[in-house]
């Protein structure tokens, strides 16, 4: 870990912001103020924030129904974001989406997905404007261990590395695919091998380590910049909660989980900052009571905000 | 006025367009080098290059899936489906993605893509590049359809569709391509959404639109010509939006329906019609509506089956004539 203090604050910030973020969602939707779908991505705060953090303001970015983590460290609005999971019309996409359907085309947010994969070519296709216009720009798709066997993933890494678009590919590798374990769903020997088949680029870097994720997406946005086609990235990480509320969580063992606790990205990121730059409790005392404060106005924001109006169902559709 | 075939058209309105707009990007299976298998896009890859007019993989969830990132990164992409079933194959990349992705936003984004196939039977291909998909694509919401029967309307109609901000399928016909047509010199568009009255009549209303446009004018022309019948026929020319106004302002004359179409009769375009005319207009009726569709069965090969699987000009005549009666 050899980045900046200030660049290490400001990440581990926001891994804290997104924990909290997630954490208040969950008691939210037990409390049934949210409605629907809800994938958590405690534990997951790693990929998210390196990755977005190594890109610029104006790269693009799509991810998943899992993708919270990700928007927001590519910038989104908190108040907009929880105002979304409760449904308001304050909402990043006016309660009309909720949580798996954030966009914000001003920090380059082409959207959260709720189709396994489907991010992937969409990430592509913005790859290639950013090639036809010779802007810089890059995108990054941010996806999970299941969508490498999706068709689309396939086709879209195919057309990526034969016209060379500057894409970076993230797999978060959280070892299940809903219920189903990496082993049963594919032959691979590491994700990462996927990329082979296309003559990628593909590297494994440990995904509970910010640093690590952040360097890996850097270097690639800067091969990518330069011309040299995309990346793969497989980061391992893992989901500390189940894969929605109420996941009996019957195919992990409680030991298995134990021992990923132990590897929480933010537990290690604040033990880093602790030994090596001297980060003093009383500082992150003072992280932690920010980000509470963050998410305690988003949640009253959210509250305060009003419903869509009926008439609204028939808005935002049509050009 | 010239006379130009629906394929020249076609290539008049994207070559128009594309030097209008550098954003149009044309994307497919053999539609650069080789010029189309259709040869719509014959001549583009030398005038406007590799980047705007791109050979694909054949990865139809692929390059539609690029579409709609490229269509919300400002680029306005025309992804061709050489034969429309393989629409089926990308059918994630069209509904679940284009035609959500403004809606689910809550219009944050907008994806102006215009998604050009051919579709229809008639030729012998079989049941798997035969099939119509209109009604697909009217009934999940977020496309413009539009499915143009003569050159004329081919042209204005695709210089609309490559202007509009929202996904439009662009639905032409395998048969239609060879056909020939007025075509007016000059700059013009045709909007979206407004059918044409293609032959005046008093007696009864035919409505078609795409190839089966055609077989309504034959029957309509056996009608007057063997039976004294005064048949008016409507273009419908988009089914979403659907005109149902041209098709009512007919009925107050003619208070007679009969809807053609190739596509399979169940929950087709007709049936949509006959709703919406039923909604709008019940009391101008004097005899149920008649529909003459294609047959619901696979589309076969042998001309002997086929021929009675999609709706040939007689069995127009025949379905007239019975409502005549009514
Ligand atoms: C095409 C498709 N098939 C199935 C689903 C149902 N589904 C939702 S999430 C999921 C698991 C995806 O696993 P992975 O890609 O590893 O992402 P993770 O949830 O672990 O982040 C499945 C099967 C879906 N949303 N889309
Ligand atoms: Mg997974």
């Amino acid at each position: 870990m050899s980045l900046p203090k200030d660049l290490l604050l400001s990440m581990y910030e926001r891994m804290a912001l997104i924990r909290a973020f997630e954490e208040a969602c969950v008691q939210l939707y037990m409390e049934k103020e949210i409605r629907g779908s809800f994938h958590p991505c405690v534990g997951q705060e790693a990929t998210a924030v390196g990755a977005c953090f190594a890109i610029n303001p104006d790269d693009y970015l799509t991810c998943t129904y899992r993708g919270h983590g990700a928007c927001i460290a590519k910038g989104i609005d908190v108040n907009a974001a929880m105002a979304e999971m409760l449904g308001r019309r304050t909402g990043v996409s006016k309660g009309k989406g909720g949580s798996m359907h954030w966009a914000d085309p001003s920090i380059g947010l082409l959207g959260e997905n709720a189709i396994v994969a489907a991010g992937v070519p969409i990430a592509a296709g913005a790859a290639l404007s950013a090639q036809l216009d010779r802007n810089g720009r890059v995108a990054l798709t941010i996806f999970g261990d299941g969508a490498i066997n999706q068709g689309a993933f396939h086709e879209a890494l195919n057309m990526a590395q034969l016209w060379k678009l500057p894409l970076i590919l993230l797999c978060e590798n959280n070892l299940y695919a809903e219920m189903t374990p990496l082993a049963k769903s594919n032959p691979l020997e590491q994700v990462a091998d996927r990329a082979k088949g296309y003559n990628m680029r593909a590297v494994v870097v440990d995904g509970n380590d910010v640093c690590a994720v952040y360097d890996a997406v850097r270097e690639a946005a800067r091969l990518a910049r330069a011309g040299e086609g995309p990346t793969f990235i497989e980061a391992r990480t893992y989901r500390l909660l189940g894969h929605m509320i109420g996941d009996s969580e019957s195919y992990r063992t409680k030991e298995e989980v134990a021992a990923w606790r132990e590897r929480d990205p933010i537990k290690r990121l604040r033990a880093h900052l602790a030994q090596a730059e001297g980060v003093t409790d009383a500082e992150f005392d003072a992280i932690h009571a920010r980000v509470q404060q963050q998410i305690a106005d988003a949640v009253k924001f959210a509250r305060e905000s009003p419903y869509p109006d009926p008439e609204e169902a028939y808005t935002d559709f049509w050009v | 006025m010239r006379e130009l075939t629906y394929t020249q058209a076609l290539r008049e309105a994207l070559t128009e367009e594309m030097e209008r707009d550098p954003n149009i990007i044309l994307m497919g299976e053999d539609i650069g080098a080789y010029g189309g298998v259709f040869r719509v896009t014959e001549g583009l890859l030398a005038r406007f290059g590799p980047e705007r007019v791109r050979d694909t993989p054949i990865s139809e969830a692929g390059f539609i899936g690029m579409g709609v990132g490229l269509a919300m990164t400002g680029k306005r992409p025309v992804p061709e489906l050489m034969f429309m079933d393989f629409a089926l194959v990308a059918a994630d990349s069209i509904w679940n993605q284009a035609a959500k992705m403004r809606a689910m936003s809550g219009g944050r984004v907008k994806v102006p893509m215009v998604i050009r196939a051919q579709q229809g039977g008639g030729r012998g291909n079989g049941a798997q590049h035969s099939q119509s998909f209109e009604a697909l694509f009217t009934h999940i919401p977020g496309f413009k359809v539009v499915l143009p029967a003569t050159p004329a309307d081919a042209k204005g109609l695709l210089k609309s569709a490559l202007r509009d901000e929202n996904p439009v399928m662009f639905i032409e016909h395998k048969l239609l391509y060879n056909t020939k047509g007025p075509v007016p010199d000059g700059e013009y568009t045709i909007p979206l959404g407004v059918a044409d009255v293609k032959r005046e009549g008093q007696d009864l209303t035919i409505v078609s639109y795409s190839r089966q446009l055609l077989f309504a004018l034959e029957a309509a022309e056996a009608l007057q010509r063997e039976h004294g019948i005064s048949a008016e026929v409507i273009d419908l020319r988009c089914t979403a939006p659907m005109d149902i106004e041209t098709i009512v302002k007919s009925l107050r004359k003619t208070h007679r329906l009969l809807i053609t179409h190739e596509s399979h009769a169940s929950c087709g375009v007709g049936a949509e019609i006959a709703m919406r005319v039923m909604e709008t207009a019940f009391d101008e009726l004097d005899a149920p509506i008649m529909r003459v569709a294609g047959l619901d069965v696979p589309i076969p090969v042998a001309k002997t089956l086929e021929d009675v699987v999609l709706p040939q000009p007689d069995a127009i005549v025949r379905g007239a004539l019975k409502l005549m009666k009514e």
